[in-house]
């Protein structure tokens, strides 16, 4: 008797299992389609002619294939203003995130491992600046950059961008993490200099720490728009995001300027690329700096 | 000999790591790029800012110092007002959205029920990769009459393409670009905090017959609440910031999005276009005292129910 109702039982609740897994299976799928269709769209209409574009489905691909073309004009278009464009962006890009990781790194190490008077109203400017959004310094810096000589230079938008009061706090949440203080003082004794332990050694243990934060500012500067928009004033130092809204308003005012579109969606998926490759290959750094970012 | 080794060592050191004095001014000089960074490059500007946001430029008689008149002209200035509406609303809709699907995804992805969630996790990630002004002009086109994929289903079927960037739907459709580009984002964030809860907390739960639902409601929601609090303080405060969204669409949509369409559009116009500095400053100081009071309502209110739970 109750070996039967058991397996009366188990197939049931088998199903009811395998259903639920199923509808959740189908949810999953559809809002992967949600989020990466756009992109798929975005990559065929990159192998588009302007005809293509407006004669053919927009998932599949037109009957030529004009992605060299597009490349072709892309790079060569007024004097080859997009290569100037991603030389910029690159500039800007790595910079910042060499800078601002090591100038975090130095910041988090100093308040993980020191006890000194004004650690703590310091570290909570830092923590009250990571709530204020870059915006709101934007303006203020855009108003005094334009009374200085500096407007229009690359170094506006670089120099504001070495500061990250997030990857301050994460170095520091890093560092009390990473560094065993007896390490430091066994260092100590054997008479290594401070700068010299931060260098050879407590620097080793915060790598990933500070691979997180190089990834993220380089992500941040990369895909910024507001500040450059804002302090660059000529093509010549627009960085990629800055251009290729410059370009596609150019082709919305004007039906002269059409042809522009697939230089600009060609852009689109060249002045992404990068940035998507980075993420996939330092998959685990990023995931690391969520995780921390996280914690309270 | 490690004696030797110490007191041969304190000679070389140099003269800021001799003696008491000197150890103690290391820590100031590890933090002296950030610290000397922060100052000419934030704070500097917004007293510089302030300051500005204290005067007026005349057409006659020059600049005068006018107090907090810009501030009262702000405070009644129905462009800024209808700008800060628009994020409100804005963010009223696009919040809620955008964390319960992330929230939704995360506990999804952290169960048991699903394996390969390596490429929904990656998958649902991959458009914070893409620069805004990227997405905006994919969405763009999305939205747009020309080319877009929609209108050509909607023609393709012999219906009327449905128009998004109207004076009702431009919102929702801003809505939709910021819920795309940054939900994988927080689902992340919870998720690496859903992975951080031990998993003998659910087992005995289970075992007592907890079924998923009630695990997720009882255990695993408050227990990652701090994150969902930091991810919804982010989206505040990133929500009356919006610019790049709606700026890249103004090419598609010039009448619905106005000079004053959201806060930073505006500063941004009268800085830029009008030349109007200390007007544009004092707005954009209005704009940072209404983020503050807003951030910190949210984190009060976060706090309270963490506090007592009902």
């Amino acid at each position: 008797m109750t070996t039967q109702t058991l397996s009366e039982v188990r197939p049931i609740r088998l199903h009811r299992y395998t259903t639920g897994k199923f509808v959740t299976y189908v949810f999953l799928f559809v809002f992967l389609g949600y989020f990466i269709l756009p992109l798929i769209w975005l990559s065929i209409a990159s192998t588009k002619s302007n005809a293509g574009l407006f004669n053919s489905f927009g998932f599949w691909f037109a009957k030529d294939f004009g992605l060299a073309q597009n490349l072709k004009d892309l790079f060569t278009y007024q004097d080859a203003a997009f290569i100037v464009w991603m030389k910029n962006t690159a500039i800007y890009a790595v910079s910042a995130a060499v800078g601002s990781s090591l100038i975090s790194a130095l910041a988090g190490y100093a308040f993980a491992q020191y006890r000194f008077a004004g650690r703590n109203l310091l570290f909570g400017i830092v923590l009250a600046s990571v709530f204020v959004p870059g915006t709101v310094f934007a303006v203020p810096l855009y108003l005094l950059i334009s009374k200085t000589g500096l407007s229009g230079s690359l170094l506006a938008v670089i120099l504001p961008s070495l500061l990250s009061p997030f990857g301050v706090y994460l170095m520091r949440i890093y560092a009390e993490q990473a560094i065993p203080e007896e390490l430091l003082d066994a260092a100590r004794i054997d008479g290594a200099g401070e700068f010299r332990i931060f260098a050879t050694i407590a620097f080793r243990l915060l790598l990933p720490g500070y691979v997180t934060v190089l990834l993220f500012a380089f992500v941040g500067a990369w895909n910024n728009y507001f500040l450059p928009l804002l302090v660059l004033g000529k093509s010549e130092v627009y960085p990629v995001t800055v251009g290729l809204a410059y370009w596609n308003s150019l082709a919305g005012q004007l039906s002269t300027h059409q042809i522009l579109y697939p230089l600009v969606i060609t852009g689109s998926v060249i002045g992404t690329l990068p940035v998507m490759i980075l993420f996939l290959f330092l998959q685990r750094f990023w995931q690391n700096g969520l995780a921390l970012g996280s914690i309270k | 000999m490690s004696v030797a080794n110490i007191s041969n060592s304190v000679k070389t050191r140099p003269w800021f790591r001799r003696g008491r004095i000197g150890q103690k001014i290391i820590p100031y000089l590890f933090l002296t790029p950030f610290l000397a960074g922060f100052l000419v490059f934030m704070v500097y500007p917004l007293i510089y800012a302030l300051n500005l946001s204290l005067y007026r430029k005349k057409l006659v008689g020059g600049t005068s110092f006018v107090g907090l008149e810009n501030y009262a002209k702000a405070f009644q200035d129905v462009n800024f007002w209808a700008g800060v509406r628009n994020v409100l609303v804005f963010g009223a809709m696009q919040i809620p959205v955008m964390l319960g699907l992330a929230l939704l995804f995360a506990l999804l992805l952290d169960g048991k029920l699903i394996q390969r969630q390596t490429i929904f996790r990656l998958g649902y990630f991959l458009p914070f990769a893409v620069p805004s002004v990227v997405a905006a002009l994919i969405w763009g086109y999305f939205y747009g009459q020309s080319f877009g994929p929609i209108a050509q289903i909607a023609v393709a079927l012999h219906l009327k393409p449905p128009l998004f960037l109207t004076p009702s739907g431009i919102i929702p459709s801003i809505a939709n670009i910021a819920t795309w580009q940054y939900t994988g984002y927080n689902m992340l964030i919870l998720f690496a905090a859903l992975k951080g809860i031990p998993e003998e907390l659910y087992e005995a739960a289970r075992v007592d017959g907890a079924s998923d639902l009630q695990i997720a409601l009882k255990i695993r929601i408050p227990i990652i609440m701090p994150a969902i609090a930091l991810t919804a303080i982010f989206s505040v405060i990133g929500t009356l910031q919006l610019f790049n969204e709606p700026n890249v669409l103004r090419v598609v949509a010039p009448t619905v999005l106005d000079s004053h369409f959201t806060p930073n559009i505006y500063v941004y116009n009268l800085a830029f276009a009008n030349r109007q500095f200390d007007y544009s400053a004092a707005i954009a100081f209005t704009l940072a005292i209404v983020t503050a009071v807003l951030s910190s309502l949210v984190l009060l209110a976060v706090y309270r129910r963490e506090a007592n739970p009902s």
